[in-house]
């Protein structure tokens, strides 16, 4: 049986998909089969992240719809065989997902998958829960700032009362934090909320904090998942945040700032 | 295969929704009285069920027709889902209409005359106020008249213990005390017919005796609120003083003035 992962935030732009393709990445590499599927309908772009988008025949819909096999609409990732992705639908709407049909073809691939991550679209409407109701862990992600920690907070409750585990009664899903485009200097400055204040209001596990990195926009456009590129701080938060996910013990990086001493001497701005 | 266990399943659950109470037949009247709300809270009634409570209108020996009522609601994007407290005809008419009836109730609507007029007062006071949220819990206060006849005893109300924290956009309501062991997001909402204790941090809204029950409490350990009502009763954020947020505190009514008190 998979581990279905749901990866929401309420928000849009704060770095789901980001996290989708980066997670999946690191999973897959630790040579776990991992699908990634894309429930952004009409707006898809985890295969331009993935670098998959001229391979895509088949997508989601088409599965739900009976159009499509699981296995002719599934990209394995060139990077790693492990990996797989399933695409969202650029031509159909919203209305496209129907719960019994995701509930389908998550079956399906529950027989196949280790992990299953769902790139869930903003908003909390339907595309929204359909992605978090078959959900076993949900890792919620969150900007510094009041406005995406309220629309977290709003998705916890949804996932606390609207997901199948609620409703049936079972565990509850597992959620956890992870604090993205996190800027050490615009915390010192005031101008972004810190990580205590953030778990003021969310008292969350906190899986990891990503800092706020360029290689993140230089990764999705050379359509290679951030993770991939070691060298970067984005990437190697990433990779800890897939190792604290397994039960690794790692300890928080990239949260302070480094050009604080800097600008104390220089009395610059940056 | 699908075996009949698979494809449904039956479960009790309790169905929040706004009473609408009728004191008048005067249609027009009825609809320029909704559309202010309406406007006033366009998110809040958009789509909203409703429950058409005829009761007070057939006291008065007014007659109302449902199906214009029903007509009307539906208009201006309410669903009306039951009718309480209509005679035989305007029973009829809401069956016509699908619409279901509340007759099982009959016992515990028997109010004393007084009570019937503070009621009717409580009701204007909640008219007047800007705020949707008292308009919202007044009215299954005004309507939902537990004050039993002498006939059936009150059923006794355990108290509801809250364990998980209550999220943004969530909302509870307790028969009786309620008693919330996590914290409370910006944005919840917890409602009690008795007292509320909240043992973590109160963010959202709080609000006791929303049956009319002027001596429930509000107790906390961390109060930075949106807003805190009992009975009706409220503050908001805007008016609690920095100086009693972090301390553990409780919060009654003196005089229809909210007292909120450090807990020594
Ligand atoms: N850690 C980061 N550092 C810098 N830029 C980032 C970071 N994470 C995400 N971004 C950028 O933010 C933008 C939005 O990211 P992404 O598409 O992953 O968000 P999303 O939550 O999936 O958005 P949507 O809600 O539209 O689906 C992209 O341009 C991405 O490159
Ligand atoms: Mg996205």
């Amino acid at each position: 049986m998979a581990r279905i992962i749901v990866v929401t935030s309420g928000k849009g732009g704060v770095g789901k998909t980001t996290t989708s393709a980066a997670i999946a990445m690191g999973l897959a590499k630790r040579g776990h089969k991992t699908a990634v599927i894309d429930f952004d309908v009409g707006l898809r772009n985890l295969d331009l992240i993935m670098g998959c988008e001229r391979r895509v025949v088949y997508d989601f819909v088409n599965v739900i719809n009976g159009e499509a096999s699981l296995n002719q609409a599934l990209i394995r990732d060139k990077n790693c065989n492990q990996l797989y992705i399933l695409p969202a639908s650029q031509t159909r709407d919203k209305d496209a997902l129907t719960l019994e049909g995701v509930g389908r073809v998550l079956e399906e691939m529950s027989k196949d998958f280790q992990y299953i991550v769902c790139d869930s679209p903003a908003g909390i409407e339907k595309g929204a829960y359909l992605a978090l109701y078959y959900a076993d862990d949900a890792f919620v992600v969150t900007n510094p700032e009041v406005s995406s920690v309220r629309d977290s907070d709003r998705m916890l409750g949804i996932l606390a009362s609207k997901s199948r585990r609620a409703e049936r009664n079972e565990e509850p899903v597992k959620e956890y934090l992870l604090l993205t485009r996190y800027d050490p200097s615009r915390v010192k400055s005031g101008e972004m909320l810190g990580l205590d204040d953030v778990q003021d209001i969310l008292s969350l596990q906190l899986l990891g904090i990503i800092p706020e990195s360029k290689s993140v926009l230089s990764a999705s456009n050379a359509g290679i998942p951030v993770i991939l590129d070691e060298k970067s701080e984005a990437g190697q938060a990433y990779e800890d945040v897939v190792a604290r996910y397994l039960g690794e013990d790692r300890p928080l990086r990239f949260i302070d700032d480094k050009r604080g001493f800097f600008r104390k001497l220089f009395g610059g701005r940056s | 295969m699908t075996t009949s266990s698979s494809v449904l399943e039956f479960k009790s659950s309790t169905f929040f929704s706004p009473i609408l109470i009728l004191y008048s037949n005067d249609l027009a009247a009825i609809e320029q009285s909704l559309q202010d709300k309406i406007n006033r809270a366009p998110d809040f009634f958009k789509n909203s069920p409703l429950i058409i409570d005829l009761r007070e209108l057939n006291k008065s020996g007014l007659d109302i027709s449902v199906i214009e009522v029903a007509g009307m609601l539906r208009k201006i994007g309410m669903f009306p889902i039951g009718v309480r407290g209509g005679n035989e005809q305007q029973d009829k008419q809401a069956h016509k209409l699908s619409i279901p009836v509340d007759a099982g109730r009959e016992n515990d609507s028997i109010v004393a005359t007084s009570a019937a007029a503070s009621r009717k007062e409580i009701e204007t006071q909640a008219l007047e106020q800007d705020s949707v949220e008292n308009n919202e819990i007044r009215n299954p206060a005004s309507s939902a008249s537990r004050i039993a006849s002498v006939s059936t005893p009150p059923e006794p109300v355990r108290s509801m213990l809250i364990t998980q924290p209550v999220r943004s956009g969530q909302r509870i309501y307790a028969r009786g005390d309620l008693i919330v062991m996590s914290q409370v997001s910006a944005g919840a909402e917890i409602m009690a017919e008795g007292n509320i204790h909240v043992y973590n941090t109160l963010r959202g809204r709080a609000l006791a005796g929303v049956q009319g029950n002027t001596t429930a409490r509000i107790f906390c350990l961390d109060l930075q609120a949106e807003l805190i009502s009992i009975s009706g009763d409220y503050k908001t954020s805007e008016h609690l003083t920095e100086q009693i947020q972090k301390r553990p505190v409780q919060i009654y009514l003196q005089d229809h003035a909210l007292i909120i008190k450090e807990i020594a």
